[in-house]
């Protein structure tokens, strides 16, 4: 008998036994797909992992067709996205769906991570997920940094300019840090070269290898829900959770509508408003790079705009990059600053919820105030907001812990 | 300065740059406020007039070099033959792109910096700006043009459309910031508006058809895939909401019996 009919106790014939007999095909799926149990109760928040991996897949594809038409030198850069605009067939679709592709990526990835912050996702046991998952986050965002060089227009290079120069805040070593990024005493065609390299072959391989890991030790330990009960404890008598369903046919068919609605409002961008105002394509990258003109505003794409106003409300330049950075990795330790019984936000006491709220506002109006001028009222606001922002995740040991939470019950809340 | 120390970017600078060079409003170059330009992308006709406006007085010194005459031809429904005979002064076949003989170092030489390229001037600024831009022209006798322009402050450009529109003069009215004493502290200039020196052919009304037309053609070579996305826009959406039709009921199939 052979390995996998003694697993699962079943004799099978053709070429499936055939496979199964080399690769653990079946039962792959059966671990990762048609036996993997998920709460029956997931809600719209539990849609936006599905969706990541939708963009992602979208991204690469994309990725590959402008690959074989842009050209990553200084020269030839801003006259190629251009040929691929307007002379390479369904050259601009390709272009607009992996434009507008990067800032979808944040929006659902955003998304993602919010919900694991609403229902304690990153609480005991999964932690190791959700440090996988920010890790995959950092890459994302130096992805997206070095994708927005490429098209070599003045926001390309001016943004990239300003950037990298954080680095330079750095004592002693920060010049020199500067100079190895960019390979050059300023962004020029060896920049564009590496970054190049960079976004079409380490960081996208870096991710997909990254993602893999993100699923292999999710479904190691199981998918949380909205209640962040354990549903593993209470099973049937064939060993499946009783609030859970497998994840095909049941969560997969789910999906589908979500990624239909989603790409029904992708589609509307794509097709009707993929500049979105100047916030998905800036308007000043429609002028291609020239180092000797500063366009007068040097705004970073939206998504990184919060931790930039976190930046610009610091005074100082070197503990502006310090906090700049802490900002950024700070979500990373979550699984140790939340010291809470409970883990979804539905059984916690209204101390947590008061925190999220205010944390939740914090983020968009820095997320509004790095695209505002760093003048007068808006740095005060800005400051006021770092501070929750930071007071949310250090001050989090302490609120937690003296939270009042309220019982957790046995089984999912489930209305259908 | 040599070539090094000009691309050694020094960070303080930068840090300027960062802390008060960063706004909302991307389109915000200068002070005056633009006028709307109320371009219809879909009137042909007036796609017709912009283009041969564009050739006639713009593309002796600007090049549009990522548009093909081609490409112009099926939007604008011109044939090849009326391309070449009414729009193409500058090339011979209709897939080339509309270049300028002028060598680039000569109209640095001529003007201070070479004309812009304006196949995406209208992405670049907006329509609105260029549609203003062309209505702004002003007598400055300081200038070396003779004119100068209240959109772009110390353009190079001279009113290349003068025989069209006349001169006018830009009218100012002055401030006066007064500290608490009555001691006038600063004056600043506000911009009224234009009065006409001298008048072209053409009057106010129709010269501002003209720039109209010639902005709505610069939007279109902007982007001139951008009809046909809006109208597959549409195909795509009614496909997604058939699929989302199916979907929902294989779902609602599915998890019939999960209780």
């Amino acid at each position: 008998m052979s390995r996998i009919e003694a697993e699962v106790g079943k004799p099978k014939g053709g070429l499936m036994k055939w496979i199964d007999d080399r690769f653990p095909f079946t039962s792959t799926m059966k671990y990762h797909a048609t036996e993997y149990y998920a709460s029956k109760n997931f809600n719209i928040w539990y849609v936006f992992g599905v969706l990541s991996m939708v963009v992602l897949v979208m991204q690469l594809f994309t990725g590959i067709f402008l690959t074989m038409n842009y050209k990553p030198s200084a020269a030839e850069a801003f006259a190629s996205v251009e040929y691929i605009m307007r002379d390479v067939e369904w050259g601009w679709l390709i272009r607009y769906l992996h434009s507008t592709g990067a800032s979808f990526f944040f929006i659902v990835v955003y998304l993602h991570m919010f919900r694991a912050m609403l229902y304690g996702s990153y609480k005991k046991p999964r932690e190791l997920v959700w440090i996988i998952g920010m890790l995959i986050f950092l890459v994302l965002m130096a992805e997206a940094f070095a994708g927005y060089l490429l098209p070599w227009g003045q926001m390309s290079y001016w943004g990239a300019q300003v950037i990298i120069s954080l680095f330079g805040a750095i004592p002693v070593v920060g010049d020199g840090i500067v100079e190895f990024i960019r390979g050059d005493y300023s962004i020029s065609d060896i920049t564009l070269n590496r970054f190049f390299a960079l976004h079409v072959i380490a960081l996208p391989l870096a991710l997909v290898g990254l993602v893999f890991v993100h699923i292999v030790a999710l479904h190691e330990v199981g998918s949380n829900n909205p209640d962040g009960i354990d549903i593993k404890k209470l099973k049937d008598e064939k060993g499946v959770p009783l609030d859970g369903v497998a994840f095909h046919p049941y969560h997969t068919s789910k999906d589908l509508v979500a990624i239909i609605v989603f790409l029904m409002i992708f589609s509307a961008v794509v097709f009707f408003a993929p500049e979105m105002g100047g916030y998905f394509l800036e308007h000043a990258n429609f002028e291609p790079a020239n180092l000797r003109a500063t366009p007068e505003h040097i705004a970073p794409v939206w998504y990184f705009t919060p931790f930039y106003a976190i930046l610009r409300a610091v005074p100082d330049k070197l503990w502006g990059f310090i906090l700049f950075g802490t900002s950024v990795i700070l979500p990373l330790f979550l699984p140790w600053l939340d010291r809470s019984r409970v883990r979804s936000i539905r059984y916690r006491g209204w101390l947590y919820k008061m925190a999220l709220t205010l944390f939740t506002i914090s983020f968009l109006a820095l997320g509004w105030l790095g695209v505002q001028p760093a003048e007068g009222v808006y740095v005060v606001a800005a400051r006021i907001f770092a501070v929750v922002y930071f007071a949310f995740f250090l001050l989090m040991p302490y609120y937690t812990s003296i939270d009042k939470t309220k019982p957790v019950p046995e089984r999912v809340v489930y209305h259908d | 300065m040599t070539k090094a120390s000009a691309m050694n970017f020094g960070l303080p600078r930068l840090f300027l740059i960062v802390l008060t060079l960063v706004a909302g409003n991307a389109f915000a170059a200068s002070e005056i406020e633009l006028e709307k330009s109320g371009i219809d992308p879909g009137n042909v006709n007036s796609l017709q007039r912009g283009a041969s406006n564009f050739m006639n007085y713009c593309a002796g010194c600007h090049s549009a070099k990522y548009v093909r005459y081609k490409t112009i031809g099926k939007y604008l429904g011109l044939s090849d033959e009326q391309l070449i005979d009414n729009l193409m002064f500058n090339a011979e076949k209709t897939f080339e792109t509309i270049n300028v003989s002028m060598q680039p170092e000569d109209a640095e030489r001529w003007f201070g910096t070479a004309p812009p390229d304006l196949s995406l001037m209208a992405r670049a600024r907006g329509a609105d700006y260029i549609y203003t831009f062309l209505k702004s022209f002003y007598v400055d006798p300081e200038s070396p043009t003779g004119v100068d322009n209240t959109v772009l402050p110390g353009t190079s450009m001279p009113h290349v459309l003068w025989s069209l529109q006349g001169f006018q003069n830009a009218v100012y009215s002055q401030h006066e910031e007064k500290d608490a004493e009555g001691n006038v502290v600063a004056v600043t200039d506000h911009f009224e508006g234009f009065e006409p020196v001298t008048a072209g052919s053409l009057d106010a009304e129709d010269y501002d058809e003209f720039v109209k037309d010639t902005t709505n053609f610069l939007a279109y070579v902007a982007e001139p895939v951008r009809s046909d996305r809006r109208k597959l826009g549409v195909w795509v959406l009614m496909y997604l909401i058939f699929f989302l039709i199916i979907a929902r009921m294989l779902k609602k199939q599915i998890w019939k019996d999960v209780k």
